[in-house]
């Protein structure tokens, strides 16, 4: 995401102004001009077989539409992200560009620092959001339909893209609102201005998808009566629940699951009303633990740990988040993993066993350590809930797909991070939903014509 | 440091760079600040006769941009002076009353006739400048009243208006020529023969710098219309320094002094003037663009390339490399060079080969073991120079002399013996080797 890091407004006492909490949930990066878009657009090599492409779990065209900005034409340049990634919103502001697109970028190595893929990406985007035209046309109606089961980042793109080939959906969410983890999983500074919804009303702009809210599987839908009603279903429910800590005091008040806290955020209306301890304890290594750790100090955290049980090199988050994070000062204890959470009546420390690699295997060293908190989150991972998915094979826990992304029951489709396609990444998600929708459409027009036969 | 101090047709100035005539150099105040900033001299903006011309009150200028927005070519629509000549003549006597070590030299522009030039060159004489530029190159406006370029394109007219002039006055006579016409050395020819003391070249040419394609007018446009104007720049800079060669290396013209303009904006764009055989040069875009100050770093570059190379003053740099300047036809056809990319320096962007794949001579390698990998098969390589001009990274890909063997790709000897058109085997014209 570039090397210019965002300081956040910090107080020593921990008071900040409601007003300071607010802006510091405020854009990590602004969006950039048109002038800077086009500069930043002439650094762009037009590399043959481009490493970038190559890198992007969806295949972007990037040289081609960070050409097109150059050119002054943005809205093709979004037409050509969004037309491999219809979520390409989210995921110019929220994908790990430093280790994909970014990361293989050849104009680093004469001039330091990659060509900013994912903000200019951004640019484009956004742009034709605003405008509020919608680039893409439904082929003639087929009169087929599917019910997609979940509404995050692989639903969302199996609907558009099944929509748009013709077919129509009915979108099952279990919450209130839809976009997933793009709405309730991802820092707020990352999807400042309602961005998540904003997009999903561009994609919906398609036609042909109905949404149904409240709607959870197990509980008031299930697999069996879908398959019925539709001529087929996708599951993209995500993992849907997280690890537990085995470790005792971890069900006191004031421990939470990190990704509870940054759904709380998210959703609250006045960031300043959501109120933080002044010393904060986040467990864990990867980016939700970072979200969290730094959204703690946004809040005005005073002190704000992240423990993790390894060394920084083996942490989930990359290296840009962690950057982040301590410039913003978040300490980082490494080689500690929780061993009791201690407090009369909530919590009011963590104890931790010091940790080392020896012979490769993690071990306790039998040292102690306590740090004091009064809010703990935890980001140890999340977990695959299995509720409702009776009668399909799994794989490793998460869904078991084929290259078609055909689930072992006939009709039944699935991708996303419920299944074990590739890394838990919104970018894959999309990439599995826009594939499903292909492989889908392609298997129904081949049964027609069959059938016509 | 060097000696940057200018002789140029007996006109002296402390460096050889002088601002061209164009609106930097149409009134007192800004002539001074020139000063002040450094430059050498100035050609004054062109006068004409009263009454005084009328210039469009909306946009004069279009600019084409590079991708960074930095400014490279410029054109603009504006005519010569628009104030009263005696404001002109009464302003240009007090800069060269306060400044008589800079060259100040008086463009001028009247119409074809003995009279009109034989009522102006007085007038000019009496203020002290050290010179007249005959403006014969301004292609828009003055053109379709028969001044400017319209004369420039006539040699007759060229040498009948310098002849007219240097019977009429003491000044030297420099005559600013046109680029557009087919071939430069005529009018430069004229020039001479009318007795001109030196040719300036070249003036703007003549160009639509963009389209605006929601009025569907040319830019810059004026009430819902646009005219050509004259183009100039960096942009034009390759074009001025071929002309500029070509006269210098011309028998006929016999070393005719010439100031070059075309597209100046560092020193190192003044160096390949002076070595194509300019004696000095003008400039006008680059102080629109940044201000005077530029003149500073021209100066300093100019004076620290020169000590590098161990030129004592700017007569060692004129003209150094007009011997090199040749015709196709004497090129050695025996000189073989490939390309050779240094796979250190290579950060593997492809351009390279993508180039020469689709559009040249497949003699590059996109892959090696599967790996990306660009290099150059020598045995297909014609050593075009494409994959050097299109590489990113500065002297990755160089282009290697063959002096012994034989040519991987003609499986021919290689000779060391010159060899040209004139003499090649295929040349059904080709002469007997003397």
């Amino acid at each position: 995401m570039g090397s210019t890091v965002k300081l956040f407004k910090t107080a020593a006492n921990g008071k900040l102004a409601p007003s300071d909490i607010e802006s510091n949930f405020d854009d990590l990066h602004p969006i950039l001009s048109s002038e800077y878009a086009v500069v930043e657009a002439s650094r762009c090599l037009y590399c043959f077989d481009a490493p970038c492409l190559n890198a992007c779990p969806t295949e972007i065209n990037i040289p081609k539409f960070i050409k097109q900005i150059y050119s002054g034409d943005a809205d093709g340049a979004a037409t050509t992200i969004l037309s491999e990634n219809i979520l390409g919103g989210t995921c110019a502001r929220a994908c790990p560009t430093e280790e994909l697109c970014e990361e293989v970028c050849v104009v680093t190595q004469t001039e330091g620092a990659p060509v900013k893929i994912g903000q200019l990406q951004r640019f484009a985007v956004e742009g034709l959001i605003e405008k509020g035209e919608h680039p893409f046309r439904r082929a003639p109606e087929t009169g087929r339909r599917f019910a997609v089961v979940g509404a995050g980042p692989a639903g969302l793109a199996f609907a558009h893209r099944f929509t748009m080939l013709g077919n129509s959906v009915v979108i099952f969410e279990k919450r209130e609102k839809p976009g997933g983890l793009n709405e309730y999983g991802l820092a707020e500074y990352k999807m400042a201005g309602d961005f998540a919804q904003r997009e999903v009303a561009f994609l919906l702009q398609i036609g042909g998808i109905e949404m149904r809210y409240g709607k959870a599987l197990g509980e008031n839908i299930a697999l069996d009566q879908l398959k019925t009603e539709f001529d087929g279903v996708f599951i993209g429910v995500g993992l849907g629940d997280t690890r537990k800590l085995p470790a005792s005091g971890v069900t006191l008040p004031g421990v939470e699951d990190a990704v509870e806290f940054i759904d709380r955020l998210r959703q609250a209306p006045a960031k300043a009303d959501v109120s933080i301890g002044a010393n904060v304890v986040v467990i864990g290594g990867g980016n939700t633990a970072i979200d969290a750790a730094i959204q703690a100090r946004c809040l005005g955290a005073q002190n704000v740990t992240i423990a993790y049980r390894r060394g920084a090199a083996s942490m989930s988050a990359t290296a840009w988040e962690q950057q982040l994070a301590a410039a913003n000062g978040v300490n980082f204890v490494h080689w500690a993993s929780p061993h009791e959470f201690v407090g009369k009546e909530r919590i009011e420390a963590v104890v931790f066993n010091r940790m080392e690699l020896v012979g490769g295997a993690l071990k306790e060293t039998g040292e102690k350590m306590t740090i004091p908190a009064d809010c703990v989150f935890l980001a140890i991972g999340q977990a695959m809930s299995h509720v409702g998915l009776d009668g399909l094979t799994l794989d490793g826990g998460k869904i078991s797909v084929n290259e078609q992304y055909q689930t072992s029951v006939d009709g039944i489709y699935a991708g996303g991070d419920c299944t074990a396609t590739g890394v838990d990444l919104t970018v894959q998600a999309v990439e599995d939903g826009k594939q499903a929708a292909i492989c889908a459409d392609a298997l129904l027009r081949k049964r027609s014509a069959n059938v016509a036969e | 440091m060097a000696n940057l101090q200018s002789n140029f047709v007996g006109i002296k100035s402390p460096n050889p760079f002088w601002l061209a005539s164009a609106p930097p150099t149409d009134k007192e105040y800004n002539v001074v600040r020139a000063f002040r900033a450094g430059w050498g001299g100035v050609v004054w903006k062109t006068l004409g006769e009263d009454p005084p011309v009328v210039n469009v009150n909306g946009p004069r200028y279009g600019a084409v941009y590079s991708g960074d927005r930095r400014l490279i070519g410029f054109n603009n629509i504006e005519l010569i002076s628009d104030r009263p000549l005696d404001v002109n003549l009464r302003e240009i006597k007090a800069v060269k009353r306060d400044w008589p070590d800079r060259a100040v030299v008086v463009s001028l522009m009247v119409p074809c006739e003995e009279e009109a030039w034989k009522r102006v060159l007085p007038r000019v004489e009496e203020t002290g400048a050290d010179g007249i530029e005959l403006n014969f190159g301004c292609p828009h406006g003055m053109s379709e009243r028969g001044m400017g370029s319209a004369v420039g394109q006539v040699p007759e007219y060229i040498e009948m208006v310098t002849r007219w002039c240097k019977q009429h006055t003491r000044m030297p006579v420099i005559v600013k020529l046109t680029p557009n016409i087919t071939d430069i050395r005529y009018p430069a020819r004229a020039a001479k023969a009318g007795g001109a003391d030196a040719v300036s070249m070249i003036n703007t040419i003549n160009s639509i710098v963009s389209v605006d394609l929601d009025q569907m007018a040319p830019n810059p446009t004026v009430g819902g219309k646009g005219t050509h104007g004259g183009y100039c720049g960096p942009a034009v800079r390759p074009i001025a320094l071929n002309m500029v060669a070509e006269v210098a290396r011309d028998g006929d013209m016999a070393g005719l002094p010439i100031s070059g303009i075309g597209g100046v904006e560092t020193w190192r764009d003044a160096a390949e003037f002076l070595a194509l055989g300019a004696g000095n040069v003008q400039v006008c875009t680059a102080a629109m663009v940044y201000g005077f100050r530029i003149i500073e770093e021209m100066q300093e570059g100019l004076g620290r390339w020169m000590d590098e190379k161990g030129y004592n003053s700017i007569d060692d740099v004129v003209g150094r490399a007009v011997p090199h300047v040749t015709d196709w036809s004497h090129l050695n056809l025996n000189y073989i060079a490939k390309a050779v990319i240094d796979q250190e320096a290579c950060i593997k962007c492809g351009r390279c080969y993508i180039a020469c794949e689709d559009t040249s001579h497949q003699a590059i390698t996109a892959t090696k073991d599967g790996a990306r990998h660009f290099e150059v098969l020598s045995e297909e390589c014609v050593g075009c120079n494409l994959c050097v001009s299109v590489c990113p990274v500065e002297n990755c890909i160089t282009m290697e002399q063959l002096t012994e063997g034989v040519d991987p790709r003609t499986k021919a000897p290689i000779s060391s013996e010159h060899l040209e058109w004139t003499a090649h085997p295929n040349n059904p014209m080709r002469r007997a080797a003397e």
